[in-house]
């Protein structure tokens, strides 16, 4: 499973000025929403998200065959006819991929808008209320989170036998909710103290008047990231329990081709076809979702942002470096030296 | 006068590259001589910082310095380049020629190494031969000079007060006798009793080590007090300096006078208190001409067209005093001394 | 001390919620998933045995919830977590007793050598900006994306295989008993390497990345300039001021980050038919040996907490703001 490794993550109590994200603002301007969509990393992730969104959409009727439909060319490796080669019992595993998308996208982007439902509920209920209700609520969050949650949905789903995509994007949802409920939290309390929030409670705004107006804009970019961050955990976590054959075998994910080829020994076949596809399939999703959270990230913290040119050639062609603690000195002054003293060491008369 | 010990002449500062470059300081000229205290006074964004962090270039990305020199003049040997040094060089010239107290006595220390460690860590970076007793003995001594007991060694940053721990950083910077001690708004996020006390034992151990302070702040009354020279930045340009009394009494820069009747004065006559209309430029789109022609109460027509030089003002004690204002055009510039 | 005593009272809460958990999720099933299983080996079973299945799995309908409840603790505290289906008829202890030191070895060495390895390498990526260890964050951030089992079926298609060095399941050769002999222990190192390189490149990213970041915003911070300032030399700044620091916020993840490896690391031993816990907790679950799984959850959640435990120790040796005088 996927470490969460978003900075905006980072923020631990103690640590809590760290890692915030630079000052936010109440409300960010139109302007500085579209340059998110401009930074490169963050498009590349929408543009693949979109591509497998299409897939996800209209897999079923563009697949060339049936996936479950038996064929007679049995474990072939890819041809015209069969892209990605066929299973043990001639399926197309093109087919599969393709059909297999819309179970996987439903369940990441239902499992994490579950999680991101609760952990908002719970995260800034606990962060703006403080007080007995944030320590009884930090203590669930806690204790969620250090339970182990793949054993624990494992479970869970092998109890409710033959869990259906939507019961299955329940379980992960409900198991995955704490970190981000964690980070939430944290944010919460350190935006309460800000002034412009501290002003409206004093203007005598209604609670939920100020966490819908006031602090839902600032934490935007956190709640985005931890959705994100949740639903690369669902997908990858789906994968896993369909792999392992705990799920419901009858609908295609790229899970259950896994757990076919896996079960029919296309190891012991060298049918490489069989479970290449959908591991590169799950790579690049996740790599996409990875590069959109990046974006959020260095749109929130702009220090992480990779500096524009780090490096750069002067007049007399020596390269300087931009690094922290030795500031760069560039020769070519644009300015003209109105000064007679150039050479260095300058003598000095001894007094 | 007395002799130069850092001069910096035609210093230029930009944040960024290429096109989008902020200039931040502009053809600064400045000398700071053997045992003064000389002040840098401007509202914030107005360059003063980058300036003394260019100089010792500290400076973080994507902080480049375009143009200019800082020719240190050590004790015993040849006077050099600063901004010329190997990185090697620049290292052994930190802190033992010039040390800096930063701003925000908080973050300047290191919270998970004991005081004892950062003030020792220093005299071993900079004399490896130093026995590790004599280290300890060093940093006692420091302790003991700037009013701290020497067993707060064992203390972590977290365990003493803010002045406290701004006299640790003052002590730091002392450890390795340097010349000159920059002191970036030593004392701003500390009360107005433990200001005072900090820097009066600071300008007390000035006289009696015989070091030359550069001291920034946005607190003018605090310069009046404590400096001998005062030098008022406005949008990256130096704009007037000259003896604190001087610009106390007689500031000629429309900003300098702003500057001052915006603090209540602490002995002599009552003024009347005003602001500044206005608010600092955005370095990124400077206006043409005085930078300070749009909150002018004196604008007239050259203001908006062209820059005035800094220089020797028409005024009878224009010799010891220098402004860059089209009220009072240069006889000579500054920087052709 | 106060720390470490709050830290444990919570570990021990989150150990009881995990427990009851454990204990209300059969409860919780329509019908009875074990009734079946039951019947099924009844003629095996001895009364006794029948009994603590009864109290793990609240088939007993008489008693309320509150007195099956106490029961199943006084049989969790004798050590009896019923026994296993699957490997019939064996107590479910007995069978973790002998899978847990496999898991703990494989994945308990691979995650501190990933963690250790990871955040060098982040340090450096961090420090550094713009040099060679930028480029690996595009290779890391798609290494974090991949499943580590798919890594693992990969890792045996490419390097594994008849005439490689490589073995492509079990923890040992088939001919071996397990035995701290010069037969088994060499066997057991070159059987775990190849699913310890599996977890190693999933999980060594996360570090990677995560440590870079902390380093980049660490390295803005006031007491860097000051450590410059000193003239230090870029070795002592970077490791003592700024690779110090930001590991603390690394190792509260790491902390964080157990649970979800454990996860991962739990089906590489799948793939790789490692005898740790993962692969038992797989014939469990073929076998519907709600016993078996639960057991292992238990110990699973146990030991993961009891990591956490010495992280917070390791946070507090590292960082003096948490300890106080006395």
């Amino acid at each position: 499973m996927t470490i969460p490794t978003s900075s905006i993550e980072q923020v631990i109590p103690g640590q809590g000025s760290m890692a915030q994200p630079e000052e936010p603002r109440p409300g960010r301007s139109r302007r500085q929403r579209f340059l998110f969509v401009r930074n490169k990393k963050a498009a590349t992730g929408l543009v693949i998200l979109a591509g497998y969104t299409i897939v996800g959409v209209i897999g079923p009727w563009v697949a060339p065959y049936d996936p479950s439909a038996r064929g007679n060319d049995l474990v072939q490796g890819p041809s015209a006819a069969h892209w990605f080669g066929t299973t043990h019992l001639g399926q197309d595993v093109f087919s599969q991929i393709l059909v297999g998308t819309r179970s996987v996208m439903l369940v990441g982007f239902l499992a994490g808008a579950i999680a991101t439902v609760l952990s908002v509920l719970i995260g800034v209920t606990a962060g703006y209320l403080g007080g007995k209700t944030d320590d009884s609520l930090s203590m669930l969050t806690n204790v969620v989170l250090v339970i182990p949650a793949v054993p624990l949905m494992i479970i869970i789903t092998s109890v409710l036998n033959n869990a259906s995509d939507m019961l299955v994007a329940l379980v992960i949802g409900l198991t995955s909710w704490s970190w981000n409920a964690r980070v939430l939290r944290a944010q919460t309390l350190s935006l309460r103290r800000r002034d412009f929030v501290e002003a409206s409670r004093a203007s005598g705004e209604s609670t939920w008047r100020i966490i819908v107006f006031e602090l839902m804009p600032n934490l935007t970019a956190v709640i985005a990231s931890g959705f994100v961050g949740t639903v690369i955990f669902a997908v990858l976590s789906e994968i896993t329990l369909a792999f392992i054959g705990v799920v419901s075998n009858s609908g295609w994910n790229w899970g259950t081709i896994l757990f076919w080829a896996q079960g029919q020994q296309a190891l012991g076949q060298d049918a490489w076809w069989w479970f290449v596809p959908a591991g590169l399939a799950i790579a690049l999703l996740g790599t996409s979702l990875s590069l959109i959270n990046f974006g959020i990230d260095e749109f929130v913290s702009p220090r992480l942002r990779s500096a524009g040119k780090t490096k750069l050639r002067t007049a007399s062609g020596r390269t300087v470096r931009m690094r922290i603690g030795f500031t760069p000195v560039l020769e070519n002054s644009p300015l003209p030296k109105t000064h007679a003293v150039v050479a260095t060491p300058v003598m000095r008369e001894a007094k | 006068m007395a002799e130069p010990v850092l001069e910096i002449r035609n210093l230029n500062v930009d944040y960024g590259l290429g096109d989008k470059a902020v200039h931040a300081v502009r053809d600064v000229n400045l000398t700071l001589h053997r045992g003064e205290v000389l002040g840098l006074a401007g509202e914030s964004g107005s360059g003063k910082s980058t300036l003394a962090y260019g100089l010792t270039r500290l400076l973080a990305p994507p902080g480049v310095i375009t143009g200019g020199e800082v020719v240190y003049h050590p004790s015993s040997a040849a006077a050099y380049d600063v901004l010329g040094l190997s990185d090697q060089q620049l290292r052994a010239w930190r802190w033992a020629e010039t040390a800096i107290v930063f701003q925000g006595a908080m973050n300047s220390l290191n919270p998970v190494h004991k005081i004892s460690t950062q003030l020792t860590d220093v005299l071993k970076a900079h004399d490896p031969k130093m026995s590790e007793h004599s280290r300890n003995a060093r940093a006692r001594e420091m302790l003991k000079l700037v009013g701290i007991s020497a067993d707060r060694m064992g203390a972590y940053p977290h365990q003493l007060s803010g002045g406290m721990r701004q006299r640790v950083m003052i002590g730091m910077a002392l450890i390795l006798q340097p010349q000159v001690v920059i002191m970036d708004e030593p004392t701003t996020a500390l009360d107005v009793v433990m200001q005072r006390q900090i820097l009066g034992q600071l300008i007390e151990l000035r006289e009696r080590l015989g070091f030359s302070v550069i001291f920034i702040t946005h607190d003018l009354s605090l310069l009046v007090e404590f400096s001998n020279r005062i030098a008022i930045m406005y949008g990256g340009r130096i704009v007037e300096e000259a003896p604190a009394a001087t610009i106390y009494r007689d500031a000629l820069h429309p900003y300098s006078k702003g500057l001052l009747s915006s603090f209540p004065a602490l002995r002599g006559p009552k003024r009347e208190l005003a602001g500044i209309p206005g608010s600092p430029p955005d370095l990124a789109g400077m206006p043409t001409g005085c930078s300070f022609h749009p909150r002018c109460p004196k604008a007239f027509e050259p203001c908006s067209t062209a820059i005035p030089v800094l220089g020797r003002p028409d005024t009878p004690d224009g010799a010891g005093r220098s402004v860059a204002c089209w009220l009072h055009p240069a006889e000579q510039p500054v920087s052709a001394v | 001390m106060k720390y470490i005593l709050q830290r444990l009272a919570f570990y021990l809460f989150t150990a009881w919620a995990a427990i009851t958990l454990n204990f209300f999720i059969p409860r919780l099933v329509p019908g009875d998933p074990v009734q079946s299983l039951i019947t099924k080996y009844q003629g095996q079973l001895s009364t006794k045995s029948i009994q603590s299945l009864y109290v793990l799995f609240g088939l007993d309908k008489d008693k309320s919830l509150w007195s099956q409840y106490i029961d199943y603790w006084k049989q969790l505290f004798h050590g009896d977590l019923g026994l296993s289906f699957t490997f019939f008829p064996a107590p479910v202890s007995q069978v973790i007793g002998q899978a847990l030191p496999w898991t703990l070895l494989l994945v308990g060495i691979t995650t501190v050598i990933s963690f250790v390895l990871g955040t060098s390498l982040g340090v450096v990526a961090g420090w550094r900006r713009g040099s060679w260890a930028d480029g690996l964050l595009p290779v890391t951030t798609f290494f974090s994306s991949v499943p580590y089992f798919w890594l693992g079926i990969i890792a045996i298609y490419l390097l594994a295989g008849p005439d490689s060095f490589f073995p492509s399941s079990g923890g040992f050769d088939s001919g071996l008993v397990p035995a701290w002999d010069q037969y088994f222990i060499p066997s057991a190192i070159q059987h775990s390497l190849l699913p310890a390189l599996t977890i190693l490149i999933s999980s060594v990213s996360g570090w990677i990345l995560s440590m870079r970041n902390m380093m980049v915003t660490v390295s803005s911070e006031d007491y860097i300039t000051v450590a410059h300032a000193k003239g230090l030399p870029e070795r002592r700044v970077a490791v003592a001021y700024a690779a110090r620091n930001a590991l603390l916020p690394n190792i509260s993840g790491f902390a964080l980050a157990l649970g979800f490896i454990v996860g991962g690391t739990l089906l590489v031993e799948i793939v790789f038919s490692y005898p740790g816990l993962g692969y038992t907790l797989l014939q469990g679950l073929g076998a519907k040996d709600y016993p078996l799984m639960q057991g292992v959850f238990l110990v699973i959640t146990i030991s993961v907490l009891v990591a956490n435990l010495l992280a917070d120790i390791a946070y507090l040796l590292l960082d003096p703001r948490t300890r106080k005088e006395g």
